[in-house]
């Protein structure tokens, strides 16, 4: 019996998982990746004419698009090593579980450098960024899902083209413009202790971008595949 | 169904071959008549003086490439539809034109902000949209490069041109917030003012204009999609 879309999804990305998981070259790559960027921003800075709460939001989210990249560029290229994609393909589930389960894989792995990114971040550039770690919880989980959205089906799309790892940026990175925005100002208000108030509009920019992206995406995935 | 025959191609390429191309004509008279009425026939504007005349090819290119990119989603959404590689040609031209469009508006934009706001660029949320805009399309050219297969093509530039769209009113928003709440010493822009009878009336005439070339280049650019197809089709075979 084949799967329900949503089951499907869930053995896709365990599969994806499970492979990072032995391998870790990617998730290693991009901790290290994220963890030396924002160190270089630091010294690509005068400390004494910007302050670091000023900069460090704008650091994190830059920081953010840049190593969930990498990650994405993965996605679906290792799919492309014998051809493997074609069993995806030839498999009875639906298209869109293939997309909701790379995509899936991909929070887990955006989510997981975010993990060690944020700390980081406190850590280099002394600013209270854990204090109220459930708000910024939220904003990294509705950024890395935006994120994710658009960047998964671009990646599905890059690996088809002549350009390959070169097209999934220039793509993504206008994509990730509504992304970053919202929650780098989010950010900033969050550690500047500003009120509430002023971050909800922002959220609530980053919510619909969710769901207009992962609904579009979706919908999108199918023709992406070849026949 | 990919089959470009399907689009009866050679009509079209027999049309192109030789002959004037009247629309063209008439599109490039249009021009040279809105500018002519633009210098000689409109008054200057009293406090910027000539450099508002640059208002007139400003807003109707703005316009035109709104449109372009319009027709650029519209066409993806059809063309993922019904799979008539026509609808890809269709979008296919009228990004190109629409980035020629885009780039007009960059370019005069800066030349008027010069003397009138005293700087060349500003974040302003309409100018921040307008470069992002102008880079949307410059990607979807990219991505139009990047791909040989013919189907494959069309299906992957129709979903960029589908998403880019959905893009735009986000990035207005992130902008437009980005601005509102972060006040920065900047060059007001004027507010909208209500135009004298005679320089609305250079402002359609230009518009016209424009709309008439925007058509006429896409017109040119959508045969020659057709022949390249048609060609490429011979190669194939």
């Amino acid at each position: 019996m084949a799967p329900s879309t949503l089951s499907a999804a869930f053995l896709i990305a365990r599969k994806d998982l499970a492979i990072e998981f032995r391998t870790r070259t990617a998730f290693f790559s991009a901790a290290v990746f994220a963890l030396l960027g924002i160190v270089i921003f630091y010294f690509a800075w005068d400390p004494t004419a910007v302050a670091s709460i000023d900069l460090a939001p704008g650091v994190l989210w830059a920081i953010f698009t840049f190593s969930g990249l990498l990650g994405l560029q993965r996605s679906f290229g290792i799919e492309q090593a014998d051809r493997a994609i074609d069993a995806l393909l030839g498999a009875p589930i639906t298209r869109e579980s293939i997309y909701l389960g790379k995509a899936m894989a991909n929070l887990v792995f955006v989510a997981a450098v975010q993990v060690i990114a944020i700390p980081a971040v406190q850590l280099f550039y002394g600013v209270p960024l854990l204090e109220n770690a459930a708000l910024l919880a939220l904003i990294a989980l509705l950024a890395a899902i935006g994120l994710v959205a658009v960047g998964t089906l671009f990646s599905a799309m890059a690996v088809n083209t002549k350009l390959a790892e070169m097209l999934l940026p220039v793509l993504s990175l206008l994509f990730f413009v509504p992304v970053v925005i919202p929650a780098a100002q989010a950010t900033a208000r969050l550690i500047a202790g500003r009120p509430g108030s002023e971050i909800v509009g922002w959220l609530k920019l980053l919510v619909a971008f969710d769901i207009v992206f992962v609904a579009a995406c979706t919908l999108a995935f199918p023709f992406t595949i070849e026949e | 169904m990919t089959s470009p025959s399907s689009a009866g191609p050679a009509s079209g390429a027999a049309k192109s071959a030789g002959g004037i191309d009247w629309l063209f004509l008439v599109a490039v008279l249009a021009i040279a008549a809105a500018l002519a009425r633009v210098i000689y026939y409109t008054p200057f504007e009293a406090v910027q003086g000539p450099a508002q005349k640059i208002f007139y090819l400003h807003l109707p290119a703005a316009l035109d490439a709104f449109m372009a990119f319009g027709v650029v989603a519209i066409s993806g959404i059809a063309y993922l539809w019904l799979g008539d590689l026509r609808l890809d040609r269709a979008a296919e031209s009228s990004a190109e034109v629409g980035v020629v469009f885009t780039t007009v508006v960059l370019v005069t934009g800066p030349l008027w902000a010069r003397p009138v706001w005293g700087t060349w660029w500003t974040w302003d949320a309409r100018l921040t949209l307008t470069l992002f805009l102008w880079f949307i399309y410059v990607g979807y050219l990219v991505l139009r490069g990047a791909i040989d297969d013919r189907a494959l093509r069309a299906r992957y530039s129709a979903i960029l041109g589908i998403l880019g769209s959905l893009l735009i009113p986000f990035i207005h928003l992130s902008v437009y917030l980005f601005r509102t709440l972060h006040p920065r010493p900047i060059v007001i822009k004027p507010s909208a003012p209500s135009l004298p009878p005679e320089m609305l009336t250079t402002l359609v005439i230009s518009f016209v204009a424009f709309t008439l070339f925007y058509l006429a280049l896409v017109r040119q650019r959508y045969r020659l999609a057709t022949e390249r197809d048609l060609l490429e089709l011979e190669e194939g075979r």
